[in-house]
């Protein structure tokens, strides 16, 4: 009984102190999580103020640093529509070679993704849309330094299989009943595009499928799923000879723009200008142009 | 008694550990609560119920329902095989099935495509027979299956090597057969561990995105479930995002309360052999 005793209670002490450890962790816990929320919503008050201000600050500096153009050293964070892919690692290459000492730190994703990324804070020194809607976005809420500039527009073409199934000669031929058409969803660039066409043709495409991205378009196409994918002229240039692209004449209904801005918050705003000035110049159009973009 | 029973279990872990593991615990539970905090409250209920959001979450509900009745179906004799078989490359079979635990969706669905495709494997041959899998609710339920497929194997296999072979001997020396062994011993005993298998398989199905995207494509009312419309969502409505985005944590917070509330019991009761 007595042996009991002895040893239930530093047990018991232990627990108690245990209890009272753990009851102050849950006080910290709670008061650590009750400061980043109130951080959280502190900063997103902050949000706007912060960016008006590196927004006029950016004003001031870009006239200086078009002309300017000495020390073009750093680590420049471009971020780029997913369908600038190979002319952007081109031209990042170009770039590093004509500037020794400055590095090019890519980033593609969809357009709307790095719009958010962006928005939330991502480090970002340049911004190149696939659209003028997404560049919009971060122009409204002043998170630019300066206007953006067009630097080269695509459109949209047919993409089938090499043996072409469904016998897809014209835009038309997508309306036909039976035939498996993949195209992207509206609330994309890639299907507002294809929204517009369908409207001005009048053809009434029932697609099997609307997908997020280009990429998943034209990868139902390669596979042999879908009989026709519409994609960017550029996406079925890629692509090689997995698919082949039908152009239509149509397609100059809905032709997408391709704007590339320097992020407000940039730290590096010279060498963000000669990087654009780089892409929208001759060398960067050269290269644009043999991956089948067209002229802005 | 009851509390010195108790008591040393608990104070043999170090206070650095539980401030390691309050930090595990907000590392999962701060971006919850991040999200929380953008949710457009007013809207909240409009966004949720309208059309394409109601249409996403009911095609999650009844395709996820279906995946785990397959799971079922193809898992339990699958965990039975690998817990009370024995035949060669057991091991082996065991580390594939548990594969699509590990591999990137993404991967799962091209290697779903290229087997039930129209020019897969096998799916050349339901074309001919005029079955198309490739951009349908089928597809949807395939992906679905081929990912949670494991968690069920897993939550079952582990039930079935923990329960032991004691009972199933003695019934088979009292004279079962094999089949009535399975129905009125094995299965009862490992119930519990069935029906956890099942909640995690139906709530792996409801969360898959990677699979069903690359395989059965996104169409409002046919392929596009929860996930994928909030994908969607996401590039121009960002507030039914969240707001879907917390649906779908309350269902897995649901899901993950139930799977506990049933288990936890019965894993205490397991465990309360070894006190007594």
């Amino acid at each position: 009984m007595s042996r009991l005793s002895s040893r239930a209670r530093p047990g018991h002490l232990t627990r108690v102190t245990l209890e009272r450890r753990l009851r102050r962790l849950a006080g910290l816990i709670c008061g650590l999580l009750l400061c980043t929320v109130l951080a959280g919503c502190g900063s997103s008050d902050a949000g706007p103020a912060g960016a008006g201000s590196s927004k006029a600050t950016g004003a001031a500096g870009s006239p200086g640093s078009a002309s300017a153009g000495a020390d073009l050293s750093g680590t420049l964070t471009v971020f780029a529509a997913a369908s600038l892919t190979t002319t952007f690692t081109d031209l990042a290459k170009e770039f590093e070679t004509d500037h020794p000492g400055s590095k090019i730190r890519l980033s593609f994703a969809g357009s709307s993704d790095l719009v958010t990324q962006i928005s939330e804070g991502a480090p970002a020194d340049v911004f190149a849309s696939a659209d003028n809607a997404n560049m919009s976005k971060l122009e409204t809420a002043s998170l630019l330094a300066a206007g953006p500039t067009n630097f080269a527009s695509n459109v949209l073409t047919i993409a089938v299989p090499p043996d072409n199934p469904a016998d897809i000669g014209s835009f038309k031929d997508l309306g036909r009943s039976g035939v498996k058409v993949v195209v992207c969803a509206p609330q994309v660039p890639c299907g507002a595009a294809a929204a517009k066409v369908e409207q001005v043709t009048g053809t009434e495409v029932k697609p099997v499928s609307e997908e997020s991205s280009v990429t998943d378009v034209l990868g139902k196409v390669s596979s042999g799923e879908a009989d026709a994918g519409l994609v960017y002229v550029t996406d079925a240039k890629g692509a090689g000879n997995k698919v082949t692209a039908i152009d239509f004449p149509e397609a100059a209904t809905a032709v997408n723009t391709y704007p590339i801005a320097t992020v407000a918050g940039s730290t590096h705003k010279e060498l963000a200008a000669a990087f654009i000035a780089l892409v929208t110049g001759p060398a960067g159009q050269r290269v644009l142009l043999a991956a089948g973009f067209g002229k802005p | 008694m009851h509390g010195a029973g108790k008591a040393p279990a608990a104070i043999t872990i170090p206070l650095w550990i539980w401030v390691v593991a309050a930090a595990g615990g907000l590392f999962i539970l701060l971006p919850l609560a991040a999200m929380v905090t953008r949710v457009n409250w007013p809207q909240f209920v409009p966004l949720i119920t309208s059309g394409p959001s109601l249409t996403a979450l009911g095609l999650s509900l009844r395709t996820s329902a279906v995946s785990t009745v397959l799971c079922i179906v193809l898992g339990v004799p699958l965990a039975l095989v690998l817990a009370r078989g024995q035949f060669p490359g057991q091991r082996l079979l065991r580390s594939l099935v548990l594969l699509p635990l590990v591999l990137p969706p993404v991967v799962g669905g091209i290697a779903l495509l290229y087997t039930f495709g129209r020019r897969g494997l096998l799916g050349s041959s339901l074309s001919v027979l005029g079955i198309q899998i490739a951009f349908s609710t089928t597809a949807v339920v395939l992906a679905q299956t081929f990912v949670a497929l494991p968690f069920l194997v897993l939550s079952l296999e582990g039930s079935l090597r923990s329960a032991g072979t004691r009972y199933e001997s003695a019934a088979a020396t009292l004279g079962a057969g094999p089949g009535t062994v399975l129905r009125r011993v094995t299965l009862p005993l490992v119930l519990p561990g069935l029906a956890s298998g099942a909640v995690l398989a139906f709530a792996r199905s409801l969360g898959e995105f990677g699979a069903t995207l690359t395989f059965a494509g996104s169409l409002e009312g046919v392929t596009r479930t929860l996930p994928l419309e909030i994908y969607l969502q996401r590039e121009t409505d960002p507030d039914t995002a969240v707001a879907l985005s917390l649906v779908l944590v309350v269902i897995a917070v649901a899901i993950v309360g139930l799977t506990f509330r049933r288990t936890a019991p019965k894993l205490l009761n397991s465990g309360g052999t070894r006190d007594a």
